[in-house]
């Protein structure tokens, strides 16, 4: 039972984790509050699914084209949507609300186009429900594949933040725009990059949680409340945070499901969510860790 | 000088032509067509149920009565004219919309509402306009007081209680035949439909004398339902049941497949008689069981399976989209024996007619107001979702007990 749990929350925690760090690249170092986060992530579902049964790739396989397309397509949205606002806005005060109501349009313009090509049912398929035995108790690999990947991206985006020229340039931006100009970066080079390495993470998410999760064209919002909730348990903009975030929350909820009662999950969330806001409002891992 | 009178000119003659086209577009409606409203959620989280069994028979529905030349209106041919709105799936839209078709759309009928919850919260307008309101995706324990408060309402799917009593008593014969323990456990969604659901279940359960090892809720939007599905598979149930969402459903049925939970009965909330689950499940559907299901062998039901695929892309959902279909076609024949479009006088066809519709010949109930008969629990068996309870009903199929294990994934 407590291995059955742990894995359980582990499994859970990486996608909460997975589908957070795109968010707290985008909030911590482009400054950009995406609304429209979890529409991307159901875009890249949906994507997915199209993929394995129109053409019979497989979404793994299919990573490979979806990420770099969300890359791409998030760099366009920056450079033509949101760089306006940056360049109006007088202080981050006001880039962070022009961004909310920019991207709240943004959120009903991606899930208006996924209802007119998908229509609005739920969407599901069976890809990788394999059952593997892990110390003992069975779980799919699909929610494996998840973790290992929450944890290969979390680690490896914490490492290239920390040891690279580029992961140093974004952290300073992150920490004061105006300061890194002084240095010469190109702030908005950097945070159009932060901004598309959110939208190919968000992608990435998207596309694995599609293996195991029945979605919708209109289930996005949900995506980014969740998102939200570890970005801020985690530190704004602190990818390792996030990943870390995340786990302690899937392993709550799977701890509380298992040992007490299932109708208490949401609660454990925002108990949880609540203490840290109370006790360390700047997040687990807010400033010290970037 | 001149100029503005020329612009005066042009103002008037823009004034003049709009008024003009404005009384000629209405005139020329009114003569042929029936104007028909409804307001349902195209986005928002109820999108996906509207858009599985609503929208897409009332499509059907519209596509078949104007190919067919219309509404035979007192021997007049009258086409169907759609007003419709999208309320974000949200009730105080859907009350402002439906408000508006009364009032100034001014349509003949309208159609209800997706779900329950909004079903009861338009049927004051309902009621104050005169239309009549046949719910065909409303699961209310009231139905009964709800049909006295505002005659002109059917609840068509009838009460959480009869879904819960028919497959308690199925349980009870099943268990009387020596197939079934009496240990049951029950997971169930802490919302509307799943909480009238779990009451009734419990009560019907423990009624027929069957014991509950395991019963939980689980909030709305869970996404791992793996410690619920291992906590009923330690319990070792006979019978498993789940109040389920959609979502869940699916979720619930794939970590039951991947860690071999097998119990002799397995059933599922909302989503088993979705199109959806046999594709995602293929074989592995087989003997699943659930609300709904149908006379598989019956013409009219293969017809109407056949054309709902051809006129929307999809199959029919094995439950309310059926019963929906069938509320439209009664709809049609009230209009059309009242041989007006007046809504009492449509209204009083409804409550005193007989209708042939898919679902056989029916009068509506008098007290519940819903369509008898239809099937409450139902089963998949070689690839279709047959109808089980109630077992005398025309094409009710025999339980095939204990469900086949699940196959491995893949």
């Amino acid at each position: 039972m407590l291995i059955d749990a742990i894995l359980s929350g582990l499994t859970l925690g990486g996608m909460y984790a997975l589908i957070a760090m795109g968010l707290t690249l985008q909030y911590g170092v482009a400054r950009i509050l995406n609304l429209a986060y979890g529409e991307v992530v159901i875009a890249a579902s949906f994507a997915a699914y199209l993929l394995i049964t129109a053409t019979g790739i497989g979404p793994l396989a299919g990573l490979l084209l979806i990420v770099p397309a969300s890359f791409a397509l998030s760099w366009g949205i920056y450079r033509l949507l949101l760089l306006p606002l940056v360049r109006r806005a007088r202080n981050r005060g006001t880039l962070e609300v022009d961004s909310i109501l920019a991207t709240f349009g943004l959120l009903f313009v991606v899930q208006g186009l996924l209802l007119i090509v998908f229509g609005g049912n739920y969407t599901s398929y069976s890809y990788l429900n394999t059952a593997v035995e892990v110390l003992g108790t069975t779980v799919s690999a699909n929610r494996l594949v998840v973790l290992a990947t929450a944890l290969i991206l979390g680690v490896g985006f914490y490492l290239a933040l920390m040891r690279t020229r580029t992961g140093t340039a974004l952290r300073a931006v992150a920490v004061d725009p105006v300061a890194a100009a002084l240095v010469a970066i190109d702030v908005r080079w950097a945070a159009g990059l932060a901004f598309a390495l959110g939208g190919a993470l968000a992608a990435t998410g998207g596309v694995l949680v599609s293996m195991m999760l029945t979605f919708s064209a209109t289930i996005g919002v949900v995506f980014t409340m969740k998102a939200l909730i570890v970005v801020i348990m985690g530190g704004v903009g602190n990818v390792l945070g996030a990943l870390i975030a995340g786990l302690i929350l899937g392993l709550a909820e799977s701890f509380v499901a298992t040992f007490g009662d299932p109708g208490l999950t949401l609660a454990a969330t925002y108990a949880l969510f609540l203490a840290i806001l109370l006790f360390k409002p700047e997040g687990l891992f807010g400033r010290a860790g970037r | 000088m001149t100029r503005s009178l020329a612009g005066r000119a042009i103002t008037l003659a823009c004034c003049i032509l709009s008024a003009l086209a404005a009384l000629a577009a209405p005139a020329r409606a009114q003569e042929t067509t029936v104007k028909i409203g409804y307001a349902i959620a195209k986005t928002g989280p109820n999108a996906p149920g509207a858009g599985v069994t609503t929208l897409p028979n009332y499509q059907l529905w519209v596509k078949t009565v104007n190919d067919a030349g219309g509404l035979n209106v007192g021997g007049k041919r009258m086409k169907i004219e759609v007003v419709e709105y999208d309320d974000r799936s949200q009730s105080e839209e859907t009350v402002r919309a439906v408000e508006r078709l009364a009032t100034q759309d001014k349509v003949d009928f309208i159609l209800p509402p997706w779900g329950t919850a909004n079903n009861l919260a338009v049927g004051p307008l309902f009621h104050r306009y005169g239309y009549p309101q046949l719910a065909g995706t409303s699961v209310t324990d009231r139905a009964a007081d709800l049909a006295k408060r505002w005659p002109n309402s059917y609840w068509l799917l009838g009460t959480g209680g009869e879904y819960a009593e028919a497959l308690a008593s199925l349980l009870d014969k099943l268990r009387g035949e020596g197939k079934i323990g009496d240990k049951v456990a029950m997971a169930s969604i802490a919302d509307g439909f799943g909480i009238e659901l779990a009451s009734a279940g419990r009560a019907a359960l423990t009624k027929h004398g069957f014991k509950l090892v395991y019963d939980e809720t689980y909030p709305l939007g869970t996404q791992d339902l793996a410690p619920i599905v291992s906590k009923a598979k330690a319990a070792s149930p006979d019978v498993f049941i789940a109040f389920s969402y959609p979502p869940d459903t699916i979720g619930i049925s794939a970590q039951a497949q991947l860690i071999g939970f097998n119990p002799k009965v397995f059933y599922a909330g909302v989503g088993v008689a979705f199109p959806l689950y046999k594709e995602r499940f293929k074989g592995a559907a087989e003997g699943v069981m659930s609300l709904g299901g149908i006379h598989a062998g019956n013409e009219a039901v293969k017809v109407y399976i056949a054309r709902h695929k051809e006129a929307t892309g999809r199959e029919p959902d094995r439950w309310a989209s059926l019963v929906t279909y069938a509320s439209l076609q009664a709809l049609q024949q009230a209009i059309e024996k009242a041989g007006s479009i007046d809504k009492a006088a449509v209204s009083k066809e409804l409550s005193s007619g007989t209708f042939d519709t898919i679902l056989g010949k029916f009068a509506f109930d008098k007290t519940t107001r819903k369509i008898p008969g239809f099937f409450t629990v139902g089963q998949w068996q070689n690839g279709e979702f047959v109808g089980l309870v109630p077992g005398d009903a025309p094409g009710a199929a025999q339980p095939v007990l204990p469900k086949p294990e699940w196959p491995k994934a893949n």
